[in-house]
């Protein structure tokens, strides 16, 4: 299973992969991308990560799920690289048999990538200048930033 | 007592690896270092990383670390500034 690909993600495969005949339901998690980063307008966004760790990462958080929650099947797909305005940059798709599991688990899963797998996010701005956006576990509703090239 | 120095695989990404002006290097820190050496090697090349040192993480062979794991030959030392997936 690729959890981690440079190509547009396809949703519609990424639910299918969770499919099983003993589930009562699936909950997807789709994460877009922005045009606007603290009142300024986003042009372009580029996603890397720390490759072989983060889906070490990754299949990590999946356990920490299935040990929480009677779980059928997980899948989490990041995209890397440049990655348009408003399209999928993750998606979390899970099945289980009964929908609080599902919902649960989903929203568990999102908040523990983005505190835990190393990916990096940098948003490039229409005024040429770009930044990395910082997530911090205090603020996750409002993301910190640093410009690194003003 | 085992004086020669071990090698270790520094792996910079994102933020940190603006700052330094690499990605990836081989240094030689002395025996029994623990993983917070790299940070004096990184304020070395840069000093902006002594401000920087509270919000990066370190992982050693993949794993995160803090900064008083023991480092040894060939260990890959990853610097993981604040990650924002999603």
């Amino acid at each position: 299973m690729n959890n981690i690909i440079s190509e547009p993600i396809d949703l519609t495969s990424v639910v299918d992969s969770v499919k099983t005949h003993a589930s009562g339901a699936i909950d997807v998690f789709i994460g877009t991308t922005r045009d606007h980063s603290k009142g300024r307008q986003v042009a372009v966004l580029e996603y890397e990560a720390y490759l072989p760790m983060a889906l070490k990462s990754i299949e990590g958080i999946e356990r920490e799920a299935r040990a929480r929650w009677n779980l059928h099947e997980i899948n989490i797909v990041h995209r890397i690289g440049r990655v348009g305005i408003g399209e999928p940059s993750v998606v979390i798709a899970v099945s289980s048999a009964h929908r609080d599991e599902a919902f649960m688990a989903c929203r568990y899963l999102i908040d523990r990538l983005k505190e835990e797998v190393p990916i990096w996010k940098r948003e490039y701005f229409t005024d040429g200048t770009f930044e990395w956006s910082m997530h911090s576990h205090e603020q996750q509703a409002s993301d910190k930033t640093l410009q690194t090239h003003p | 007592m085992e004086t020669t120095n071990i090698t270790i695989r520094l792996k910079l990404f994102s933020l940190a690896r603006d700052l330094a002006g690499f990605d990836e290097r081989l240094i030689e820190v002395p025996p029994s270092s623990r993983s917070g050496e790299v940070f004096r090697y990184l304020i070395s090349q840069n000093a902006t990383f002594e401000q920087w040192k509270p919000s990066l993480r370190l992982a050693v062979n993949m794993e995160y670390v803090d900064g008083e794991r023991f480092l040894h030959d060939g260990d890959e030392v990853a610097v993981i500034p604040p990650v924002s997936g999603g």
